[in-house]
């Protein structure tokens, strides 16, 4: 799958195999290395790197974009894919950690040791915590945030690999499982087996491709606060607070400048925290900005993950906000197209103890 | 001490590694205490434990006995069943304060009164429960 992946995005961009003399991928527990692919596919590259967490999950494309930078490749393929859905599925909910292929510890240590005595195995757990406290203080309802997952569950209708296609009403949401409070089902993504690859190409090597090359306009990678779920200083925000605002000082661009959103929505209320955090509205006001849910409607004023996001098409991890975004600017969005010839796109990804956020633009 | 014992199964718990940094934190409630790290340069108190002061960088950093009393900042209550053998009841997750600083937070269990009798900025003291060789610090209503 992984392999599949990464020949796909290079022939997509116009390349061979020969062109790509970079590589990297996100390494996380059940997921493909660069070497595998390396060897599998007989990649001879100048620089290559296996990338854990850093800004966010998709840190390799960050650390892709440094090599370019530096000169030390030129067609950087970066990649993710993973088979959780069939590990979680296998292995069951009780027999696995979230999100991890090892089945429970018997002791734990590191920042876990904080949460797994309490029963809170979850980061939608600690999410939930910040989001419960968001209703306390500005008054947002269920109802606002269950706009996130009805609209896109509209938009993931429009899209021919989601996994959830069917309509989502007010009263499905309302009437769901809850998971943790104020979560439900339908706040929580879904795992997948998936794969995920881009091609990241110097800006003196985009002459010649396929695909009209798109720019990465600003990047925010800061880390500026507590990376602690509990002594992090604002209990409505998270990390991506520092990122959203950083954003905006590497560009002339303003968030009103954004013609379509990719924003990381494992759980419902990160997307809301995004919103604030990147100034498309004002601190606690994410629940107002959203209610009706036609702001943040493909013909809205933001639209928001256009492919149905992680929570109707399935958690890649980060992964899959930044070709929905440049799908969205190519115009090749088909059926969920956003409309009016969309030119800045903005992606954030993580978002709770880490978090990554870039502006891409038609160059 | 009388430790706090649920009445069935309670959420999974899994317990800490014990360390040479965490150990004063996770033993004290044997003895009734909880017990919170304090740089002893600057008076700032560290969570998670910390061989040296995240304000000022000492390492003159010793364990101090608190008081017990919180608020709770943050709460969520949890229906999610992640293990077979933990309960199937809904549980209080909550983050709270400590009066000596707000800022000093532990992610906890709200117990001793109905999950729905939960509130963000009700005042709780702590409690413990024995597990293993742990006694967690699970906080109350106070009273």
């Amino acid at each position: 799958m992984a392999v599949e992946g990464v020949l796909n995005a290079i022939a997509d961009a116009g390349l061979t195999r020969d062109d790509i003399d970079g590589i990297a991928a996100f390494q996380i527990e059940g997921s493909a290395g660069v070497m595998e692919v390396i060897d599998e596919i007989g990649l001879n590259v100048r620089w290559f790197a296996n990338v854990g967490i850093g800004p966010s999950q998709i840190s390799a494309i960050f650390e892709a974009m440094m090599a370019i930078e530096t000169g030390r490749a030129r067609h950087v393929v970066v990649f993710h894919s993973s088979c959780e859905g069939t590990v979680r599925t296998t292995l069951g909910k009780g027999g696995s950690m979230p999100g991890s292929a090892t089945a429970m510890p018997q002791r734990v240590s590191g920042p876990t040791e904080w949460w797994m005595p309490f029963g809170a195995p979850s980061a939608g757990n600690h999410i939930a915590m910040y989001a419960q406290r968001h209703f306390h203080l500005y008054g947002t309802t269920r109802e606002q945030m269950a706009q996130i997952p009805i609209v896109q569950r509209r938009n993931a209708g429009l899209y021919e690999k989601s996994i959830y296609s069917t309509p989502l009403t007010m009263d499905d949401y309302l009437n769901a499982r809850m998971i943790t409070e104020p979560f439900c089902l339908f706040d929580c993504d879904i795992p997948i087996d998936f794969s995920c690859a881009l091609v990241l190409s110097a800006d003196d090597s985009t002459s010649g491709l396929r695909r009209r090359p798109l720019n990465i306009e600003a990047t925010s990678t800061v880390l500026a606060s507590r990376p602690s779920w509990d002594q992090f200083d604002d209990l409505t925000t998270m990390m991506l607070r520092d990122v959203g605002a950083d954003l905006w000082k590497h560009t002339d661009l303003t968030p009103a400048d954004v013609d379509v959103a990719q924003l990381y929505d494992g759980f419902t209320y990160i997307a809301m925290a995004w919103m604030e955090a990147l100034g498309f509205c004002g601190k606690g006001e994410s629940g107002p900005f959203i209610e009706g849910g036609q702001r943040i409607s493909l013909d809205g004023e933001l639209p928001i993950n256009t492919n149905g996001g992680q929570l109707s098409s399935g958690r890649m991890h980060g992964w899959g906000y930044l070709p929905e975004a440049c799908v969205q600017l190519w115009g090749d969005g088909g059926a969920r197209q956003v409309p009016n010839d969309p030119e800045v796109a903005v992606v954030a990804s993580g978002g709770g103890i880490f978090a990554g956020a870039m502006l891409v633009t038609r160059s | 001490m009388t430790m706090y014992r649920p009445d069935g199964p309670g959420p999974m718990r899994v317990p800490p590694e014990l360390t040479s940094l965490n150990r004063e934190f996770w033993t004290g409630g044997f003895d009734g205490e909880l017990r919170i790290r304090r740089c002893n340069a600057c008076g700032k108190w560290q969570q998670p434990a910390a061989a040296r002061c995240r304000g000022c960088l000492s390492t003159d950093v010793t364990a101090r006995v608190v008081s017990g009393n919180a608020t709770v900042a943050a709460f969520t209550i949890n229906h999610q069943h992640w293990s077979p053998t933990a309960t199937t009841e809904p549980y209080v997750i909550a983050i709270v304060e400590l009066a000596e600083d707000p800022d000093v937070r532990l992610t906890t269990n709200i117990v001793n009164c109905p999950p729905t009798d939960v509130r963000i900025g009700m005042p709780v003291s702590v409690v413990f429960e024995a597990l293993a060789d742990v006694a967690l610090p699970l906080f109350e209503p106070a009273r």
